[in-house]
């Protein structure tokens, strides 16, 4: 919202203040200023009132006129013009010789054969509105050679508010309510609003108005008629003009400066239109036409302003087409009114239109202003048109009022909030100016918020504490820290694991950490061959790529190895982040964190790429929880998982995760020729485990006896339990030394790595274990290879 | 017998000098001085000697002994100085001007950033909690002062899920859980709550340089019995100046958020221009950076805290944008764009 320094100076005086720093203060106690500020007229000068004393057609061209103009000097002024609406006797606006008019200096100029000695203006080349269409016509009685500035309001600062930080804000929404913060920052008085007492149409007929809807908060109504003038005084337009809105005539022009002054949007009716105001919601969707042409899908949930059955305008949002003022309307309906803000808010949704009325609406109008907003239109219109009548006395129905405010605190209160001492003086000073009525007895306040401030805004004792400290300034603020008992901090177990991963994938396993989305992405999964698995959904996602909420991380690396292909010929990516599996029994969504590992590779071969990552996850259950794991054949439910190579990891007895290898499919989409495998860890499982105790042991100080088996058998699993099976305190170390495949099959070799604390073992009791190895494994059908 | 002394001496250092290697060296120390060796064998004819004569004579072998096997020894060493000096001669030289072919993992940037903040606020003694991302509406609204149809649900386009949650469009989301998860310690044991909780929000809209769908927020929260807006300032512009480590200036303006009376935009001095304006900043000399206000009463009950009896404040760091800051990432889609050109750089955590 563009704000008028000019328009402010009506209500409040800044004569001798610093007005941008003045600005600049409402930015950092009210509301957010954007960075530019307008000195509106600054590239404007000696441009002054000319008459035009005689014309004369351009002998060569159409367009062009030849002009003598009185500025009001000795001489007349020889002027080639091509305005198209010059005639004799007509004042306008003229730059004389060494003017300024924006980034042009008028100097003598040969303009097809002529010279011109100045320049005539239209109102758009001032700046003063949009209008080209001719130069200005000035039809105030001024002296020929008046400085245009002395007749106008050019000069002006225009500051733009922030609109999101007014949100909270409805009296901020016309310039009187900035005025009041102004005056206040100031120190300086509020001035009244002038207006007209309606009371002296007292005695004229009422309106025939009723409200049939709860919605409607408050409806105000005045005719009137008689209005001769059409077009609204320049300095008027100039106003609107330089706060973002064009002229039109004399009537749309109030209406609008109104909303722009008071923030009480008003709308006029031609009165043969609306005999019979009745505003009401209707039992069935319509069309209806709003003034500006288009048909408009109306629900039974829109308040609508209806002459009886006929709607004529959407309450608080636009007036319709067929009642709007035409040329020969010669009574006209005001209308000033409250409307429920949501229900305002809401239909500016559905219909997809926003105005500059609703917007107001939307943030709860006091309904307060309804009549000075009457009265003061009745001012503004009589001051300019002073044959203008009102028909009508005011006619009003208040059918809803905001509850009192009234708040009450103490001194001790304003003390604990603030941290700082703030002076009784001060505060009552600082709450008087903004409108709020304040009692100080002893230390304890009663604070009644003014009306504009009451529908929602202030409500409660730390309102007040803003109204307080804003105007305070919080630049002004003494900081000090907080004193409060000293506690240790609690580390949340869950927290110190994901970071330890990441350290350890990061810093040994030279893992690159992405993030991705938490949705699947469909069209990249097609590209994959993987299919998007039926799960929760985004009701509003304005992308169906975008739609499903993963229940997986894994098919979204997937995508991400895809393209990072070109990086490297191998390289591992991992993620902590969020997946869900539907909903649970509460119907609310059974959320989990997972960390996901996926391994690319185009020098390694499938299986060393998989011992690598169950390695690296081994690594993390023995580092973070000092647990071993354990891995079990699992079937394949997705379509990436691996029907073969696909694992449960199991650590303490429960599943914490699964490995695998990728689909062939998924593999071969993603690189013919390289080997992916990956990895998901439910991170609550995992820190879930319990952290086994580091259990020291002394090395023995006795000499330990190896002891190498090599085996007939293609897995190692049955050689393991076998070991586990012998249950033998003497073996302290196992390892594989070599696999070997001949004619005869694949043959494992381990060795055994025997030790006892106390004494030397002899060959007999080592033996005597590797042969309950070999023995167990001989019932199986595993025998010894023969050397 | 002194001629044939000498002449063995002579003819074993001859022989010395000769020598090639080690197994050489070996033959001869058993030719001299093995059981049968020529020195040795010098005694044998000692028989036909005088005890006196015998005496000169055996002292003169020994000292010969001593000698050969002296010189022997030198020798020995001497071949394996050789050998070693072969060895090393011999070794080829590392090319150190090779380049390296260091092999780096990488952190997330917001890894990085989130890792930074939370040591500032861990040191002043904030919780670091976790917080899912479905939500429930009252969660991410209700329980926030933030009614249906509040305008202000209208600054944020949240995804809504079928079942009613909703992605959280702001961490905030996570105020009341923490303040019933810590409302009892505050209560019976005095233990002031002071809570860090980054996490990912979600907002729907289009995505472009400037715009994400999903980013990174940390709220934080403290509350305890006399919290205030001055130790609201002196916490904002102690944590954000260990963030960003140097002394910040803040400046505080009032901001409209239904969670917080009063609210503030809390801006820092731009570190760009040092405050004298600068297209970082919109020639303001201050970029808007968190915001932040005294927790609203309403809020604080929802939690089952007593505004009465307790205050507090809350504030909002874009972790997302403190990234972006920090590391000067333009496109704020580099973050969840999972391209290891550009994501592998973030290698160190500082």
């Amino acid at each position: 919202m563009f704000i008028s320094l000019n328009w402010i100076s009506d209500f409040v005086d800044l004569s001798g203040l610093d007005k941008v720093a003045l600005i600049h203060q409402f930015s950092l106690s009210t509301a957010e200023v954007e960075n530019e500020i307008f000195y509106k007229g600054s590239d404007i000068s000696g441009v002054v009132v000319g008459e035009i004393k005689s014309v004369e057609e351009h002998p060569e061209s159409k367009k062009l006129h030849l002009l003598k103009v009185d500025c009001g000097e000795a001489e007349l002024a020889d002027v080639v013009c091509g305005a198209p609406n010059v005639r004799v006797g007509m004042k306008t606006a003229f730059a004389k010789l060494g003017a300024q008019v924006g980034e042009i200096t008028i100097a003598p100029r040969a303009l097809a054969g002529y010279t011109s000695n100045g320049m005539c203006c239209s109102a758009k080349e001032l700046g003063l509105s949009d209008d080209n269409s001719g130069i200005m016509d000035i039809t105030e009685d001024v002296a020929n050679g008046t400085d245009l500035k002395q007749l106008y309001e050019i000069d002006d600062i225009i500051f733009e508010v922030d609109n999101k930080s007014l949100t909270n804000r409805p009296d901020l929404w016309g310039h009187y309510g900035i005025a009041r913060e102004f005056a206040t920052l100031a120190g300086r008085p509020l001035k009244p609003m002038e207006t007209v007492d309606l009371s002296k149409y007292d005695n004229l007929p009422k309106i025939d108005m009723k409200i049939e809807d709860p919605l409607c908060q408050r409806y105000s109504c005045l005719q009137v008629a008689n209005i001769k003038k059409n077009v609204s005084p320049m300095n008027m337009r100039i106003r609107l003009f330089y706060c973002g809105m064009r002229g039109i005539n004399l009537l749309a022009d109030l209406t609008n400066y109104l909303m722009l002054e008071m923030g009480q949007p008003m709308h006029a009716f031609d009165s043969r239109k609306v005999e019979k105001i009745r505003i009401k919601r209707f039992d069935k969707p319509f069309v209806f036409q709003t003034l500006d042409g288009v048909d408009r899908n109306i629900d039974e949930n829109t308040l609508m302003i209806c002459n009886d059955n006929t709607p004529v305008a959407i309450a608080g949002i636009m007036g319709g087409l067929d009642s709007e003022i035409v040329e020969d309307t010669t009574e006209l309906t005001l209308e000033s009114a409250t409307f429920d803000a949501s229900s305002v808010r809401k239909s500016t949704v559905r219909l997809a239109h926003r105005t500059d009325a609703s917007a107001r609406y939307e943030k709860s109008l006091d309904p307060e202003m309804t009549v000075p907003a009457i009265a003061r239109f009745v001012k503004l219109l009589t001051d300019i048109d002073s044959e203008a009548e009102v028909i009508s006395s005011l006619t009003d129905e208040y059918a809803f009022r905001y509850p009192d405010v009234t708040l009450e605190f103490d001194k001790a209160f304003v003390d604990r909030y603030t941290g700082i001492e703030i002076a009784n003086d001060t505060i009552v000073k600082t709450l008087s100016a903004l409108g709020f009525g304040v009692i100080l007895n002893d230390d304890w306040f009663k604070v009644v918020v003014p009306s504009w401030r009451a529908t929602k805004d202030v409500t409660i004792k730390a309102d007040i504490i803003e109204e307080i400290t804003r105007i305070y300034g919080y630049d002004n603020f003494d900081v000090h820290t907080a004193v409060a008992p000293l506690y240790p901090v609690r580390v949340a177990a869950a927290k110190s694991v994901e970071e330890k991963m990441k350290d350890i994938l990061v810093k040994r396993f030279s893992l690159h950490e992405l993030h991705s989305y938490v949705w699947a992405y469909s069209d990249e999964y097609k590209k994959l061959g993987i299919e998007v698995e039926d799960n929760i959904k985004l009701l509003n996602s304005t992308n169906p790529n975008i739609e499903t909420i993963r229940k997986s991380i894994i098919p979204t690396q997937f995508c991400q190895i895809k393209t990072n292909t070109g990086y490297a010929p191998d390289f591992g990516i991992f993620e902590i982040g969020r997946v869900v599996n539907g909903v649970d029994e509460n119907n609310l969504c059974a959320e989990s964190k997972k960390l996901a590992i996926t391994l690319f590779s185009k020098t390694k071969s499938l299986e060393q790429l998989y011992f690598e990552l169950r390695d690296m996850i081994a690594v993390l259950a023995a580092d973070i929880r000092h647990q071993n794991l354990s891995y079990q054949k699992m079937e394949a439910t997705h379509s990436y998982q691996h029907p073969k190579n696909l694992n449960a990891i199991v650590c303490d007895g429960e599943v914490i995760g699964e490995m695998g290898v990728a689909h062939p499919t998924v593999s071969k989409k993603i690189d013919k020729k390289a080997a992916v495998v990956y990895a998901e860890i439910d991170m609550a499982a995992f820190t879930a485990v319990s952290k086994e105790r580091i259990a020291y042991e002394e090395p023995s100080k006795y000499p330990s006896v190896e002891v190498d088996l090599s085996f007939v058998v293609d897995r190692f699993e049955p050689i393991g339990k076998a070991i586990e099976a012998a249950n033998s305190k003497l073996i302290k170390k196992v390892f594989v030394t070599d696999t070997y495949e001949d004619e005869n099959g694949k043959s494992i070799t381990v060795r055994l790595i025997f030790s006892q604390n106390d004494r030397t073992l002899t060959r007999e009791e080592v033996m005597a274990v590797a042969d309950s190895i070999i023995e167990t494994l001989k019932a199986q059908g595993i025998n010894l290879k023969q050397l | 017998m002194n001629e044939k002394i000498s002449e063995l001496r002579n003819q074993f250092e001859a022989e010395l000098r000769s020598v090639q290697n080690d197994t050489e060296l070996e033959n001869m120390r058993v030719a001299y001085l093995g059981k049968k060796g020529s020195i040795t064998a010098i005694l044998k004819d000692m028989g036909k000697l005088s005890d006196e004569e015998r005496r000169a004579l055996g002292q003169e072998v020994n000292v010969l002994k001593d000698e050969a096997a002296e010189k022997l020894a030198a020798k020995k060493e001497e071949f394996a100085r050789l050998e070693l000096e072969k060895e090393i001669n011999a070794a080829p030289e590392i090319d150190i001007s090779m380049p390296p072919t260091l092999e780096r993992g990488s952190y997330h940037p917001i890894t990085l950033v989130q890792r930074q903040c939370e040591a500032v606020f861990k040191s002043m003694g904030f919780a670091v909690e976790d917080y899912s991302e479905v939500v429930t509406d009252y969660e991410c609204f209700e329980a926030l002062n933030i009614p249906k149809y509040h305008p202000a649900r209208d600054m944020q386009d949240t995804y809504y899920l079928e079942n009613g949650q909703l992605l959280k469009s702001h961490t905030s989301a996570a105020q009341n859980a923490i303040y019933k998860k810590y409302k009892k310690a505050l209560v019976e044991d005095g233990v002031p709550i002071k809570a860090i909780f980054p996490g990912r929000c979600f907002r729907n809209e289009a995505t472009d340089a400037c715009h994400e769908n999903t980013f990174f927020q940390m709220e934080g929260v403290m509350v305890d019995k006399n919290i205030s807006i001055s130790n609201l300032i002196f916490f904002m512009k102690t944590m954000l100046s260990g963030v960003f480590n140097r002394d910040i200036k803040v400046r505080l303006r009032p901001g409209f958020f239904p969670f917080v009376e009063p609210g503030f935009e809390l801006d820092i001095n731009c570190e760009i221009c040092g405050g004298a304006g600068c297209p970082s900043c919109k020639h303001s000399g201050w970029l808007e950076l968190c915001p932040c206000g005294m927790i609203h009463p309403e809020v604080l009950k929802a939690g089952g805290i007593d505004p009465e009896e307790y205050t507090g404040f809350a504030f909002g760091l874009g972790l997302t944008r403190l990234a972006m800051m920090k590391y000067g990432i333009k496109d704020i889609r580099d973050l969840n764009g999972g391209s290891l050109a550009s994501m592998s750089q973030f290698t160190e955590d500082e």
